[in-house]
């Protein structure tokens, strides 16, 4: 796939939503793959997972519908959906550490070629660290994809021959959705490139060291 | 035998200086506000905390940490845009942190009430949180090994109980309360109402009576909750 321009967050999310199988049991995780769920039509009968214990999770509450026992992981007040579940959080954990979710997608600082991740923690002397479940939700489902810009606001491209932050898991990373591109990922390093959007493959080789391979045409 | 007492104060009355507490809630979800109140009030200091976060805005468990009262936490989440408190106090390196992974803070906490010595998790290995932990390859997958957190004492919210003990829990309200509630030498409880044994349905009891030590019946906000979700359908 190729397309003139970088995409922006609301295409990005329905280029996700596009991607994941009807009937799937997925997680979103805070920030940018939030919006991923507004594609998700009823139709494609996904359910979401919340990791502070529910299954079948609806969209943000309105108002009049605020329920304070009620919130996703993010801690947003949410609604639930016909055939919802609750459970405490050993279970949830249980059910993303065993493999059980179809996809989680996750928001990223830096991922590798081989699909290290570090979305946590920038590794500076005088940040408070707060891990919540992203190390668990990295290693838990059976696919994990990254949504994130490309670049950092100060052009670092984010995408790396070997992460420079700490990581959040090694090797987790399938697949990377970012708003020049969509990257596939491999425990080689070698990385597909799916689709470019406003990039030729030409300069996305020059600005890294990654050896890609060129998929856009098929 | 669950012993049901009449106010906070007297739920929270022997919790001593120095204990390990292990608190539910998620963010404000689950978290026993009128128990952390009482043990504000109560005085004990030198506590371990045990709960996902480390206090929201200017209540709860944000309260303990503004008054010292914890020396050190155990959480997943301390930092979030209104957990103001814990910041100062962790600048100023008045309170230690223990930054555990969410599940396997659930995961320790299910394992120290199950009896379990520890056991092997795929999480975090090859991350700064597993420096210094033994590892092990298990069918071609690493894991690293991990102990369970005991508590002397865990304060909980749940929604409703019997006089015996048996404990429902309302919606994500129930997140880690469960397994704190297996994981303490003494598990005090607050439920929005207790109702006659025999009044909830036994297949529906999530924390058998077994677990609960004391309780005490506060109404709070969850009831008017329940009663308005009950009037929509």
């Amino acid at each position: 796939m190729l397309r003139d321009e970088p995409v922006d967050r609301n295409t990005l999310a329905e280029i996700v939503a596009g991607d994941i199988e009807p009937g799937s049991f997925v997680n979103l995780g805070i920030g940018q793959p939030t919006l991923v769920s507004n594609y998700l039509t009823a139709e494609r009968d996904v359910t979401l997972h919340t990791e502070n214990g529910m299954l079948g999770m609806g969209r943000a509450a309105k108002e009049d519908e605020v329920d304070g026992d009620l919130i996703n992981a993010g801690k947003i007040p949410v609604t639930e959906t016909p055939g919802a579940a609750y459970f405490h959080q050993a279970d949830s954990f249980a059910m993303m550490r065993g493999g059980h979710l179809d996809v989680c997608v996750l928001g990223a600082m830096q991922v590798s070629a081989t699909g290290d991740l570090a979305n946590w923690h920038t590794g500076e002397p005088d940040a408070i660290p707060a891990v919540g479940g992203a190390m668990d939700l990295a290693i838990g489902a059976k696919k994990v994809y990254v949504m994130m810009n490309l670049y950092t606001r100060d052009g670092e491209i984010k995408l790396l021959p070997e992460t420079t932050y700490p990581l959040t898991g090694v090797g987790c990373v399938s697949r990377v959705y970012t708003d020049h591109g969509i990257f596939d990922l491999s425990e080689s390093g070698t990385v597909t490139v799916k689709a470019l959007f406003g990039m030729t493959f030409d300069k996305l080789q020059s600005e890294s060291e990654i050896e890609f391979v060129d998929a856009t045409g098929n | 035998m669950t012993k049901i007492v009449d106010t906070a104060a007297e739920a929270v009355a022997n919790i001593d200086d120095g204990s390990t507490v292990l608190i539910g809630g998620f963010g404000n979800a689950g978290q026993p506000m009128e128990l952390i109140e009482a043990l504000l009030d109560g005085g004990a200091t030198n506590l371990t905390v045990v709960n996902n976060n480390a206090g929201q805005a200017d209540e709860g468990l944000a309260l303990l940490i503004k008054e010292r009262r914890v020396d050190k936490i155990i959480c997943s989440f301390p930092r979030q845009s209104d957990s103001w408190h814990f910041d100062e106090a962790y600048r100023a390196g008045e309170i230690e942190l223990e930054l555990v992974p969410q599940g396997n803070l659930a995961e320790r906490l299910r394992a120290a009430g199950a009896g379990i010595g520890g056991f092997f998790t795929p999480t975090g290995y090859g991350t700064m949180l597993a420096e210094g932990k033994e590892t092990r390859e298990i069918n071609g997958r690493n894991y690293v090994l991990e102990y369970p957190i005991h508590g002397d004492v865990a304060i909980l919210k749940a929604f409703k109980a019997d006089e015996k003990g048996n404990l429902i829990y309302r919606k994500t309200a129930r997140n880690f309360s469960p397994m704190m509630a297996t994981a303490a030498k003494q598990t005090i409880v607050q439920v929005e109402e207790i109702l006659p044994t025999g009044s909830l349905d036994p297949e529906n009891i999530v924390t058998p009576s077994i677990y609960t030590d004391v309780m005490v019946a506060i109404e709070t906000e969850s009831t008017a909750l329940a009663a308005r979700e009950q009037g929509a359908k």
